[in-house]
């Protein structure tokens, strides 16, 4: 077992552990507290994978500012936090069963895929991978395209927060 | 060496937490932490992908770089959408956000 299998079962534990904590905790800013370390988790998982970049947009991105927005969320709809009620619904037994056939079914499909256990390929020395990306982003034979969309996406939801959040009164 | 079905494995367990989240939650801000979990999910199998694949080939991080996108974009509107219902109906659970039923 080499040291990066090491460090990836660690962070897939934590990862797995804080993601049902996220789901299951009653309090909700500890449930917002907890998909801070699971993305945190992620970024790692981002480094492990040689994405630097992407692990650098996860904190800053989801850790940053996603997370940050729940907290304010649940902030501001305080009330229903000091809820002492089930935090689940009656039928919380039937989302297990589904989640946990949904699990199963994936494995099942993965295990009859010949490449699943299949090894990284060498990573070439002097290999750029984020002036690669940042290429692909604004090359007219690439994305730029698709990125150029999610620019506009991102402009439309801003306005639309916005407009459906204001106060009218 | 760490083999492609470790992180595959991973991605399906996290999805699996995520959907039971979205399904057994009352309170709509934590259905929303679970549509949370399902994307990062999806992520980490676009960048394995990338990874295991021909790395000269960017799609998987782009594609998970509109997956950031995206998921901010879902995040602005939904919690301006659980603020505005608290704001008129003082509840956000997702049971009594009956308003488009008839």
């Amino acid at each position: 077992m080499t040291i990066m299998q090491i460090i990836f079962l660690i962070v897939g534990a934590v990862i797995l552990g804080s993601a049902l904590m996220v789901v299951t905790t009653g309090n909700l800013v500890h449930a917002a507290l907890w998909l801070i370390v699971t993305l945190f988790g992620v970024a790692v998982l981002y480094a492990l994978l040689n994405a630097s970049f992407l692990a650098v947009v996860q904190v800053v991105i989801y850790i940053g500012a996603i997370a940050i927005l729940f907290i304010f969320a649940v902030m501001l709809t305080r009330k229903e936090m000091r809820d002492r009620g089930p935090q689940l619904n009656s039928a919380w037994w039937l989302s297990a069963i589904i989640a946990l056939l949904t699990f199963g079914g994936l494995i099942w499909i993965l295990q009859g895929w010949s490449d699943f256990a299949r090894l990284p390929g060498d990573f070439p020395t002097g290999f750029d991978a984020v002036g690669l990306l940042g290429n692909a982003l604004v090359s007219p034979d690439a994305f730029v395209l698709p990125f150029e969309v999610a620019s506009v996406l991102l402009l439309a939801a801003l306005v639309g927060a916005v407009y459906v959040a204001f106060n009218r009164k | 060496m760490i083999p492609l079905s470790w992180y595959l494995t991973l991605s399906a367990a996290l999805f699996s937490i995520g959907l039971f989240g979205v399904l057994s939650r009352k309170n709509a801000v934590a259905i929303l932490l679970g549509v949370e979990l399902m994307l990062n999910s999806v992520n980490i199998n676009l960048v394995s992908f990338w990874r295991y694949g021909d790395i000269t080939q960017m799609a998987g991080q782009v594609f998970s770089i509109i997956v950031f996108a995206v998921a901010a974009a879902e995040v602005a509107v939904g919690l301006a959408l659980v603020i505005s219902v608290y704001r008129r109906r003082n509840t956000v659970i997702a049971d009594d956000i009956d308003m488009m039923k008839w």
